[in-house]
C-alpha cells in the first residue's frame, strides 16, 4: 500500500512539467543516437536555430504567436470544465471572417483593418465553437465529440469556400485574392531589422495582450469565477444559481474567438490571402501548450515559446543534419506531446511518494499542527 | 510505506496463547498507523471479550475506521500485534480476516444492485466453477441463518428492490455465511428507521447470545448505552479509555470523545412564531428517471420558527429541498416567500430564490455547497458573486471578498483562520461553518438547512445548533431537514414527518414520543401511529 498526498504547488507547476520535458528530450536524444547522429549536436542546432540569430528568433516568435492563441483557447474552455479540441477548426473558419473584412477594407489602412478583422475572425471562430457549446448545454452532446466533428466540417467547408467562392476566376491555385499592402498587418521587421526575413508580425502584441486579458478574465472577473466554479463543480454552480448552460456557451464562444486570432496571424500577417489548411495543426499543438502551461497564461506563454522553438529549431535541424528527416522532428514533437499531455501523470505517483518521504522529517511538527486543527 | 517493517508476525512470548487468554476474541496491542505525516493510530490497545458487544466511539477522524480497517486487513499496521482468539496473526487482506472469522458490515453497503440476495451472499465465496451447487447449498444455509438470527430475507429478491434495512441484513448474512465469529459494524444505523434500528439491535443481541462477538462503531451515544457491554473511546488517533457501559453515562462519554465538557442538549427559549414567511403549496418533483419523489407537499413556516422535516434518508427530502431552493425544477406547485410566488424554475432558479431572501445550506457540502478546490474566501462568495458587495461591474472585488471572509472566519471561529487555504484542507465541521457563515451572514427571510451536522464533530455540532437557533430568535423562518431524529427533536418547534414523498404527519417535539415518530417515518399515518 502506498501513501499518496497532493504535491506542493511549485512541484506541480514547475517540477513535474520539467521532469516530463526532460524525459521527452532524453528519449528523443536516444532516437537521434539510434540513427547514428550526435544528440548533443542536435540540441545545439535546435537551440541555435531557434534563438541564435534574428531570423530564427523571429520564426520562433511567429510560431509561438499561434500557439499562444491555441493554448489560451483550450485553457479558457478547460477552466470551465470543457475539453475544446476543436481549436483547429475554429481557427480555420475564422480565416473566413478575417479575409472577408480584409478584402473589403484593404484600401484603407491596417489600423482600421486589423481590429475589424479581429472582431470578424473572433465572431466566426466563436460561432463555430458556440454550436458544440449549445449542443452540450441544451442537448447533452459532449463537446469532445462534437468539436472533433466540427474540425472535419470546417475542413470541408473551407475547401468549398476557397475553391468555389473566394478563388478568383483567373487562377488555378486554391486561394483567395491577395490583400493590398495597405491592409496587411505590419511585420515586426519593418521596425526592427534584427528579425531579418522572418514573418513575425504585430499579431504577437495581440497575443501578449490576450495572455494578460485571459488572466484577468479567469481570476479577476465575476464571469471567470463562475466559469471556474462550473469547471470545478457543476453541481455547486447550479446550487449557486449560475446558469450552467449559459456559462458553457459563453466559455465555448470565448474559446473559439481566441482560437480565431490564429487567422489574424496567418491570413492577415503572413499569407495575406486565405490558403487551404493555413492553421497547420496549430490548434492541436495548443492542447499540449495548455497542458504544459497548466492552463495558466504565464505557463502558456512559456510553453508556446518552447513549441515555437521546437518548430523553428526542428526545421533548422533537418537542414543541418539531413539524416534527421522531417518525420524525425515530428517524432520529437510527438514525444513531447506524449509526455506532457497523454502521460502527464506518469511520474506523479513517484514524485508524491518522494515528497511524502521528504516530509517525514517534518512529521512531528505536522502532527502537532493536525492535532491543534482537529480540536477546532 | 509498504516497505516499512511490520512486526505483526513476531509472536509476543508474554502473550502466548494460554488458558487465561481464552476470553478475548480480539486483542490489539500497540497498533500504529501513519498516513504521511498524519498519525491516524497511536499505540492503540484494544481487547474485545468473546460473546460481547463492544462499542467504539469517537469523533470523525479519531481513528476508529482506520483501526477497524487494520483489523479487517484493508490496511497493514506500521507496527503492533493483532491476536485473534489469542493467536497472533499478520492480517494481510480481507480474505485473510474472513478466514480468521472476522466479518465487516460497511457503512456503505458492498452489494451488487442488480443481483439477487442469494447471488450477493455467495459472491466471492463460490466453491466451484459451476454455480448451481454453491447456490443450492447457500440457499439452505441462508434460510437456516435467517431463522436462527431472525434475519429473514427473500433469497431471490433483487437488491435494488429491497429496503435499506433488508440490504443491511444481507450484509450481515454475507459475513455469517462466511463463518464470521466476530462482526464489525460501521455506523450501522445511519440509514435505518428507528424500528429497523431496534430490529438490528435485537439481531445483535441474538448474535451475542449465540456466542458471537460484535464490534459496533458509532457516534450515537444513545445506541452505545442501549446495546453495548463495553465501550472504548478514541480521540485524535489515541485510545482514551475503555469502560463498562453500565458504569458510564452519555455525558461522560461525550466529554471523553471531545476532551472537554459539551452540552448534549440544545438550550433554547420557546418559539415566538410571527407571520407566515415560507409557503409551499402542492409541490411535486419528478426525478430524471421519471420517478415521482415529492408528491404534492404543502406546508408553511412562520417567522421565528424552526420547522423540522423528519424522515429516513431517501424519502424525498433531498428533492424537496432542491425544488424549494430553485436547484431542481418542480413538476407542479408553488413556493412563496411572504405571499409572493417565487420564480424558481429554470437553470438559474437558485439565484432568484436567493435574491428573494432564501439562504440554503445544502445537505451535501462536498457535492453541492462548496467547491473544495477553491480557496476559503472564494467559497465565501459562492452564489453571491454577482452582488455589488463584491464589485459593481464585471471585475470581482477580491479585496472586499477577502475582507468579508476574514471577518466571517473570526465570527464563526473557522479554523485554521486562513482564507487562502484550499477548502478541501479544512475539517468537515469547519467546512460546514464556511457554508453556514456564507448563508447566514446577510439579509435573509428564510433559512433552508439540510443535514446541518452530517459528518461534523461534536464540538462543532453544538456551535452549529446555536447558530440555527440564533437565526430563529432573530425572526427568520427556518426549515430544517435532517435524518438525525434527535437533532430534529431538539431543534424544531414543529416536526413534519416525510415518507415516500408525502408529509404523513405533524408532531410537537415536546409531546411526541419516539415510537410514534418512528412509525410515521416507517410510513404509517398519524392515527395509526398514535395507537
Amino acid at each position: 500500500m502506498s501513501v499518496r498526498r497532493p504535491l506542493p504547488r511549485w512541484a506541480d507547476i514547475v517540477l513535474l512539467p520539467a521532469i516530463n520535458l526532460a524525459m521527452a528530450f532524453l528519449i528523443s536524444g536516444m532516437v537521434v543516437l539510434m540513427i547514428g547522429e550526435n544528440p548533443l549536436e542536435a540540441v545545439q542546432v535546435i537551440l541555435y536555430g531557434a534563438f541564435g540569430y534574428g531570423d530564427g528568433v523571429g520564426y520562433t516568435l511567429y510560431y509561438a504567436t499561434n500557439f499562444v492563441f491555441a493554448g489560451l483557447a483550450f485553457a479558457i474552455a478547460a477552466h470551465a470544465g470543457l475539453f475544446n479540441i476543436g481549436g483547429n477548426g475554429q481557427a480555420y473558419v475564422a480565416g473566413l471572417g478575417a479575409i472577408l473584412v480584409g478584402l473589403a477594407l484593404d484600401q484603407t489602412h491596417w489600423l482600421i483593418v486589423m481590429p475589424l478583422a479581429m472582431l470578424a475572425a473572433g465572431a466566426v471562430g466563436g460561432f463555430w465553437a458556440l454550436i458544440p457549446g449549445y449542443l452540450q448545454a441544451k442537448r447533452g452532446s459532449h463537446v469532445v465529440i462534437t468539436t472533433i466533428m466540427f474540425n472535419f466540417i470546417a475542413a470541408a467547408l473551407m475547401v468549398y469556400m476557397v475553391n468555389r467562392v473566394l478563388k478568383p476566376n483567373n487562377t488555378m491555385a486554391p486561394e483567395s485574392e491577395t490583400l493590398d499592402v495597405m491592409g496587411r498587418v505590419p511585420q515586426l521587421r519593418e521596425f526592427i531589422p534584427y528579425f531579418g526575413y522572418s514573418p513575425v508580425n504585430l499579431t504577437i502584441v495581440v497575443a501578449v495582450a490576450f495572455l494578460v486579458l485571459a488572466y484577468i478574465l479567469i481570476w479577476h472577473t465575476k464571469l471567470g469565477y463562475q466559469l471556474r466554479t462550473l469547471g470545478q463543480n457543476p453541481v455547486a454552480s447550479k446550487y449557486a444559481g449560475m446558469s450552467n448552460s449559459r456559462l458553457i456557451m459563453i466559455a465555448m464562444t470565448l474559446s473559439g474567438a481566441c482560437a480565431g486570432m490564429i487567422a489574424i496571424n496567418e491570413v492577415m500577417g503572413v499569407q495575406h490571402r486565405l490558403v487551404l489548411d493555413f492553421v497547420a495543426d496549430a490548434g492541436f499543438v495548443g492542447i499540449a501548450v495548455a497542458l504544459i502551461g497548466r492552463n495558466h497564461p504565464i505557463g502558456i506563454g512559456l510553453a508556446a515559446i518552447l513549441f515555437g522553438a521546437l518548430y523553428q529549431g526542428g526545421q533548422e535541424l533537418q537542414f543541418v543534419i539531413p539524416a534527421v528527416t522531417r518525420e524525425m522532428i515530428e517524432v520529437i514533437q510527438a514525444l513531447i506531446i506524449l509526455f506532457t499531455g497523454a502521460m502527464e501523470g506518469l511520474f506523479r505517483p513517484a514524485l508524491e511518494r518522494g515528497f511524502v518521504l521528504l516530509s517525514l522529517e517534518q512529521k512531528a511538527e505536522a502532527t502537532a499542527r493536525a492535532t491543534v486543527d482537529s480540536e477546532s | 510505506m509498504s516497505e516499512q517493517t511490520t512486526n505483526t508476525q513476531r509472536p509476543d512470548p508474554a502473550a502466548a496463547p494460554s488458558g487465561d487468554n481464552g476470553d478475548w476474541a480480539i486483542e490489539l496491542e500497540k497498533i500504529n498507523k501513519s498516513f504521511g505525516p498524519v498519525h491516524a493510530n497511536k499505540d492503540i490497545d484494544l481487547k474485545v471479550k468473546r460473546g460481547t458487544i463492544h462499542g467504539i466511539v469517537g469523533e470523525n477522524g479519531a481513528g476508529k475506521s482506520t483501526l477497524m480497517s487494520i483489523l479487517y486487513g484493508f490496511y497493514t499496521a506500521d507496527s503492533g500485534t493483532i491476536r485473534v482468539n489469542g493467536v497472533p496473526h499478520a492480517i494481510t487482506d480481507s480474505r485473510h480476516a474472513l478466514a480468521l472469522g472476522i466479518g465487516m458490515v460497511h457503512q456503505h453497503f458492498m452489494l451488487v444492485d442488480n443481483m439477487t440476495v442469494l447471488e450477493n451472499v455467495v459472491l466471492g465465496a463460490e466453491d466451484s466453477p459451476l454455480l448451481n451447487k454453491t447456490l443450492a447449498h447457500a440457499r439452505s444455509q441462508l434460510v437456516e441463518l435467517g431463522r436462527e438470527y431472525s434475519l429473514e430475507v427473500d433469497p431471490d429478491a433483487l437488491i435494488e428492490n429491497i429496503s435499506v434495512g433488508q440490504q443491511q441484513r444481507v450484509e450481515i448474512l454475507k459475513a455469517l455465511f462466511r463463518g464470521a465469529d466476530t462482526l464489525i459494524l460501521d455506523e450501522p444505523t445511519g440509514v435505518l428507521t428507528p424500528a429497523e434500528a431496534d430490529h438490528l439491535f435485537r439481531v445483535l443481541e441474538t448474535l451475542r447470545a449465540e456466542g458471537k462477538t460484535v464490534i459496533l462503531i458509532t457516534h450515537k451515544l444513545r445506541e452505545i448505552m442501549a446495546i453495548t457491554d463495553e465501550v472504548s473511546v478514541m480521540r485524535g488517533g489515541e485510545m482514551v479509555e475503555t469502560l463498562k457501559t453500565s458504569e458510564t453515562n452519555p455525558e461522560e462519554l461525550a466529554e471523553l470523545m471531545v476532551g472537554r465538557r459539551v452540552l448534549l442538549r440544545v438550550e433554547k427559549e420557546p418559539a415566538n412564531p410571527g407571520d407566515i414567511v415560507l409557503e409551499v403549496e402542492n409541490l411535486s418533483v419528478t426525478d430524471r428517471m421519471g420517478v415521482q419523489r415529492v408528491k404534492s407537499v404543502s406546508f408553511s413556516v412562520r417567522a421565528g420558527e424552526i420547522v423540522g422535516i423528519a424522515g429516513v434518508a431517501g424519502n424525498g427530502q433531498t428533492e424537496l429541498l432542491e425544488a424549494i431552493s430553485g436547484i431542481a425544477d418542480p413538476t407542479s406547485g408553488v413556493v412563496k416567500i411572504k405571499g409572493k410566488p417565487l420564480d424558481i424554475r429554470g437553470d438559474d432558479g437558485a439565484a432568484r430564490a436567493r435574491r428573494a431572501g432564501m439562504a440554503h445550506v445544502p445537505e451535501d457540502r462536498h457535492r453541492m455547497g462548496l467547491v473544495t478546490t477553491f480557496e476559503e474566501w472564494e467559497n465565501s462568495i459562492l452564489g453571491y458573486e454577482t452582488y455589488p458587495d463584491y464589485g459593481k461591474g464585471m471585475i470581482l472585488d477580491i479585496a472586499a471578498a477577502q475582507k468579508e471572509a476574514q471577518r466571517r472566519i473570526e465570527m464563526f471561529d473557522i479554523r485554521p483562520d486562513n482564507i487562502r487555504l484550499r477548502t478541501a484542507n479544512f475539517s468537515g465541521g469547519n467546512q460546514q461553518k464556511i457554508v453556514l457563515a456564507r448563508e447566514m451572514d446577510r439579509e435573509l427571510e428564510v433559512l433552508v438547512v439540510g443535514q446541518p451536522t452530517r459528518g461534523v464533530d461534536i464540538g462543532a455540532i453544538e456551535f452549529i445548533h446555536k447558530q440555527i437557533i440564533k437565526m430563529r430568535d432573530a425572526g427568520k423562518a427556518v426549515l430544517l431537514v435532517s435524518v438525525e431524529l434527535d437533532e430534529i427533536r431538539s431543534l424544531s418547534d414543529r416536526i413534519l414527518v416525510m415518507f415516500d414523498g408525502h408529509i404523513v404527519g405533524e408532531a410537537d417535539p415536546e409531546t411526541a414520543n419516539e415510537s410514534e415518530l418512528g412509525m410515521m417515518m416507517a410510513g404509517m399515518n398519524q392515527k395509526e401511529a398514535a395507537q
